[in-house]
C-alpha cells in the first residue's frame, strides 16, 4: 500500500446533482469566448478587432505586461463581438466558429528533444501558456523562472465536481506527452496527487519524474494549494508551477499534432439540470447547446466552474478558461419567513443548527442565498474546521484586511489562494467576503513586492 | 405570510433614507430581518453558502439557556417560599419566580435593544445579535432583588462603554453580561452580596421563618460552616440559594450539551475550566489549612456561578481565546483563577466573574503566543530548506 495522505478538515458538501458517468457529444456550439476576466490580475491588450476572421490558436489578446504570452482563439471564425464592462474592461472575445475548425500551425514534435525555451516558446505562441500557474499567488506562470517544481492535483473534491478518472481515461497518450512537455521546465519534480480511496487511474501510472501523492478526505483535500501543502510547502521565495490535468491534455496534443485542439470533457451538474451528464465539448463554448431543453424551469444561476470558486455566467455564458464543470442551481432571491427560527429539515449546514441533520446522508437542493446578513467575525474556530492547513485562516484574513504585508508574509500569504478557502466562505455565519478578501491580499503582495 | 411581506414592502419605502422615517431604518431592518431572511443572493466568491447566520446561533444559545432559566424561575419561588415558611405547588413556585424574573428580564433587554438600536442608526449598520443572548444572560446572573433601576444603569453601562465604545458586537473585549454583573458588584456590593439578596424579598424581612439564613452554600464555606453546605446533591439540582441562573448545574449541562452537539460552544473551553477548577481545587486540597481549602475539589463545580460560568460565559467566542489551543489555555486558566479567587480572596465570595473577566482580557495575549508560534513554524521550515 502506498502512504496515504489522510486530510481530516474538510467538508463535503451534499448538494444535489452530481453528473451521471455518461459521456455525450455536445453539439457543436456556434460561439466561443474567451474571457479575459478568467485571469486573474490580467490586464489585456486586444490584437484583434470586430470582424477580424481568426483560426483556432490565433491570437486574440495578450498581456500587457508580458506581451509573449498570448490568449488565443480555440476556433476558427470571426470575431462577432467585444464585451466589456465598467470602465471598459474586456470581459469577453466572442469568435463565430465557423462550422469546419481551420488551425494555426505551431512546432510538433517529441518535447523531450527540444530545449527548454523551445517548449516554452512553443506554449506562448498557441495560447497555451496560460493553462500553467504559479504559486504563490495563484496567477499565470512567468516563463522567465524556474519553479521548484510542478503540482497536477488528479482529483477534483469540490462540490459537483467532474471525476478525472472518467475524464481522462481516453487521453492516456495525449496526457503523457503532457507530462513530458512540462518536465522540460522544471528541474525539479512533476508531483501528481491523486485520490488514496481509490486505485490509481491508468492515465497517472508509469510516467517519467512524476511522484504520485495519494490523498483522502473531504474537499479540500483535491486542491492543488492543499496537496502541495502537506507534499512540500511553499516558503517564501519558493516557486512551483500548477496545471490542472484536462489542460496538460491540452498541452500534449499541442505536441503530437501541432495544433491548438481545445476539445475537453465538461460536466453539466447541479439541481436543476435534468440530466446532468458529461459532454465533449471545447473550452470557451458557449453553453446554450448544454443546457438547452435540459434545465428546469425558474430562475437559475449558472456557473462556470463549481459552485464555491466558479464564476456567474448568463444561460448563454461561455465556459471559462480553467473549467471542467458547468452548475446549474436555483437563485435564492426569495424571503424566507422566520428562517433563521424555524427548524430547518431541509437546511444544510456544517453546524448542527439546523434539524437538516437528523438525515445525514440526504443531499440537498442548495440556492443563492446569503442565508443572513453580513456581520463583524463573532464566532471562532469555523474555518480551521474546513481549511486543512497549519494556517490560522481568520488572523492572515485580518492581516490582509488591515494591509499588513509582513503580517501576511509570516501568516502563510503565500501558500493559499481564493480556492483553498472558499469553504471558510460557505461556513462563515457572519457571511465574510473570504475569497474576495485573499484576492486583494494577493493583488497587494504583487503591487507591493513584484 | 404573503399579506404580512405585502405590507412591509408597501411601508419599507418610509423608512429608508429620505423616507418618513429614516432615523428608524435600522430599526425597521432589525424587524423585517427578523421576519424574514432577507432574499440577498451571493454576488462575489462562493455561490451557495451555509443555512446558519448570526440570529440562528444566538437563538441557539438563548434556546440552550432556557433550562437554567426555567428551573431559577421555579427556584426563586421554591425559595421564597421555604423562606416564609409555606409550602406551594410546582406551579405555585414557578409562577412566583417568574413574575419575579419577569421584570429583570423586560428591563435588560428594553434597556440593552433600545441602546443597541440607537448605535446601529449611527453607524448606519445591521443591528447586531449580541444582545439576544447578553440580554437573557443578565437576569439571570443577578440576585433575584436587584432593583430595576440598577440593573438598568448597569446594562447601560456593559453595552455602552463594554461593547458599543468598541464597536460593537465582535469588536468588544470584555463579557457585557459579566461587565453588568461587575458593575452591580462594585457600585452598589449591598445589593450584590451578603446573606439575604438571594432569596426573594428576604431583604425586607417580612414573615421570615425563625433561624432562615439565606446565605449561599459558598458564604456558607467562607465562613468556615461546612456542616451548613447542603448536600451535593441538591447543589448539582440547584435547590440552593443563589442568582437566578446559576443554581442548577444540571439545567447548565443541557445547555452545554445543546451548545456542544449544535457546535455553537467550545467545548474545548467548557471542558479545560472545568479542568481548570478541579485541578486547582485538588491543589487547594493538598494545602487545606482552613476548612474552605478542604471541600473536596469536585464539589467546587458544582458550587457558585462556576458550571454557568463555564458554559455560557467563558465560551463567548468574541471574548475568549480565538485559536483552537489558545482555547484549552483560556479555558484551564479561568478554571484556575476562578477556584482561586473564591476560596483564597476574602473579599470576594465568588470568583468565576472575575476569572472570566481577567482571561478576557488576558485572551489575545495567548492567541499572541499561539499565532507567534505558527509563523515560528514557518520561518524554521524556510531556514531548513534554504540550508539544504
Amino acid at each position: 500500500m502506498p502512504k496515504v495522505i489522510k486530510i481530516k478538515r474538510g467538508l463535503d458538501i451534499p448538494i444535489k446533482g452530481k453528473a451521471e458517468k455518461i459521456l455525450v457529444q455536445a453539439d457543436p456550439s456556434e460561439m466561443y469566448a474567451v474571457k479575459p476576466i478568467d485571469f486573474a490580475g490580467l490586464t489585456p491588450k486586444l490584437t484583434v478587432k470586430v470582424d477580424h476572421e481568426v483560426k483556432a490558436g490565433s491570437p486574440l489578446f495578450f498581456d500587457k505586461y508580458h506581451p509573449e504570452v498570448l490568449f488565443t482563439s480555440p476556433v476558427s471564425g470571426k470575431v462577432v463581438s467585444i464585451t466589456r464592462g465598467e470602465r471598459r474592461r474586456i470581459l469577453e472575445v466572442v469568435v463565430k466558429a465557423d462550422p469546419q475548425i481551420a488551425y494555426e500551425s505551431f512546432r510538433q514534435g517529441d518535447p523531450e528533444s527540444m530545449e527548454r525555451e523551445e517548449v516554452i516558446e512553443n506554449l506562448q505562441k498557441s495560447g497555451l501558456w496560460p493553462f500553467i500557474r504559479q504559486r504563490p499567488y495563484h496567477i499565470i506562470a512567468n516563463g522567465s523562472d524556474i519553479p521548484k517544481a510542478i503540482f497536477i492535483s488528479g482529483f477534483d473534491t469540490a462540490p459537483l465536481a467532474p471525476d478525472y478518472d472518467f475524464v481522462l481515461k481516453e487521453e492516456r497518450d495525449a496526457f503523457q506527452t503532457g507530462i513530458k512537455a512540462l518536465s522540460k521546465l522544471t528541474e525539479g519534480d512533476i508531483h501528481i496527487g491523486v485520490n488514496g480511496t481509490f486505485p490509481v487511474c491508468d492515465v497517472f501510472k508509469d510516467l517519467d519524474r512524476v511522484q504520485l501523492h495519494h490523498f483522502r478526505g473531504p474537499h479540500p483535500a483535491g486542491n492543488v494549494g492543499i496537496q502541495i501543502h502537506h507534499i512540500d510547502p511553499i516558503n517564501k521565495g519558493d516557486i512551483v508551477w500548477t496545471v490542472n490535468p484536462q489542460d496538460v491534455v491540452i498541452i500534449g496534443r499541442l505536441f503530437e499534432k501541432g495544433i491548438f485542439d481545445a476539445s475537453r470533457i465538461v460536466a453539466l451538474a447541479g439541481s436543476e439540470v435534468k440530466t446532468p451528464r458529461y459532454f465533449k465539448t471545447m473550452l470557451g463554448a458557449c453553453i446554450v447547446p448544454l443546457v438547452k431543453d435540459n434545465v428546469k424551469e425558474g430562475n437559475l444561476r449558472y456557473i462556470s466552474g463549481n459552485v464555491l470558486t466558479g464564476k456567474k455566467i448568463l444561460n448563454d455564458g461561455y465556459i471559462g478558461y480553467y473549467d471542467s464543470l458547468v452548475s446549474v442551481i436555483p437563485e435564492g432571491d426569495h424571503y424566507d419567513f422566520l428562517g433563521w427560527a424555524l427548524p430547518g429539515l431541509s437546511k444544510f449546514s456544517m453546524s448542527r443548527t439546523f434539524l437538516a441533520w437528523l438525515t445525514p446522508n440526504r443531499e440537498f437542493t442548495m440556492h443563492t442565498n446569503l442565508n443572513g446578513g453580513k456581520r463583524a467575525f463573532v464566532m471562532t474556530g469555523q474555518y480551521e474546521k474546513v481549511l486543512p492547513m497549519d494556517i490560522y485562516p481568520v488572523h492572515l484574513l485580518k492581516a490582509i484586511l488591515v494591509e499588513d504585508i509582513d503580517k501576511m508574509e509570516n501568516l502563510g500569504i503565500y501558500e493559499i489562494a481564493e480556492e483553498d478557502l472558499a469553504l471558510c466562505e460557505f461556513v462563515c455565519t457572519s457571511k465574510t467576503e473570504v475569497q474576495s478578501i485573499v484576492r486583494n491580499g494577493i493583488e497587494l503582495m504583487i503591487k507591493e513586492l513584484g | 405570510m404573503k399579506a404580512l411581506r405585502r405590507y412591509i414592502d408597501k411601508i419599507k419605502p418610509n423608512f429608508v433614507k429620505g423616507g418618513k422615517y429614516e432615523k428608524l431604518q435600522s430599526t425597521f431592518e432589525g424587524f423585517e430581518t427578523f421576519l424574514f431572511v432577507p432574499n440577498t443572493v451571493t454576488t462575489a466568491g462562493s455561490h451557495v453558502r451555509d443555512s446558519v447566520d448570526m440570529k440562528r446561533t444566538m437563538a441557539l444559545v438563548v434556546i440552550s439557556l432556557i433550562p437554567a432559566m426555567l428551573f431559577g424561575m421555579w427556584n426563586t419561588g421554591y425559595q421564597y417560599h421555604l423562606s416564609i415558611g409555606s409550602e406551594a405547588t410546582l406551579w405555585g413556585n414557578f409562577w412566583y419566580g417568574f413574575l419575579r424574573v419577569l421584570p429583570l428580564i423586560v428591563v435588560s433587554y428594553v434597556v440593552g435593544l433600545g441602546i443597541e438600536f440607537i448605535f446601529a442608526q449611527i453607524r448606519g449598520h445591521e443591528i447586531n445579535e449580541g444582545f439576544l443572548v447578553s440580554g437573557i444572560l443578565i437576569p439571570l446572573i443577578v440576585p433575584i432583588d436587584v432593583p430595576l433601576w440598577m440593573l438598568a444603569v448597569a446594562t447601560a453601562f456593559a453595552v455602552i462603554i463594554g461593547k458599543e465604545v468598541f464597536g460593537g458586537t465582535g469588536m468588544n473585549i470584555l463579557n457585557p453580561a459579566l461587565t453588568v454583573r461587575a458593575f452591580l458588584f462594585f457600585a452598589y456590593p449591598g445589593w450584590m452580596s451578603g446573606d439575604t439578596v438571594w432569596i426573594s424579598q428576604l431583604t425586607e424581612g417580612e414573615g421570615i421563618v425563625d433561624g432562615f439564613s439565606g446565605a449561599t452554600p459558598l458564604a456558607e464555606a467562607a465562613a468556615g460552616n461546612l456542616g451548613n453546605i447542603p448536600s451535593v446533591w441538591n447543589m448539582f439540582l440547584g435547590i440552593i440559594p443563589g442568582s437566578v441562573g446559576e443554581t442548577s448545574t444540571l439545567a447548565i449541562l443541557i445547555g452545554a450539551v445543546i451548545l456542544i452537539y449544535t457546535g455553537v460552544g467550545s467545548w474545548k473551553i467548557i471542558t479545560s475550566v472545568f479542568a481548570g477548577g478541579l485541578v486547582m481545587g485538588l491543589i487547594l486540597n493538598l494545602f487545606s489549612v482552613n476548612p474552605f481549602m478542604e471541600i473536596p475539589a469536585w464539589h467546587h463545580l458544582v458550587m457558585g456561578g462556576f458550571a454557568f460560568g463555564a458554559v455560557f460565559m467563558a465560551t463567548d467566542p468574541v471574548t475568549a481565546a480565538q485559536t483552537e489551543k489558545g482555547k484549552w489555555i483560556y479555558g484551564f486558566l479561568i478554571g484556575i483563577m476562578a477556584i482561586l479567587i473564591r476560596v483564597l480572596n476574602p473579599a470576594y465570595p465568588e470568583g468565576v466573574m472575575l476569572a472570566i473577566l481577567l482571561m478576557n482580557v488576558f485572551s489575545p495575549l495567548i492567541d499572541h503566543y499561539v499565532v507567534e508560534g505558527n509563523i515560528k513554524r514557518r520561518l524554521k521550515r524556510a531556514k531548513i530548506n534554504a540550508q539544504s
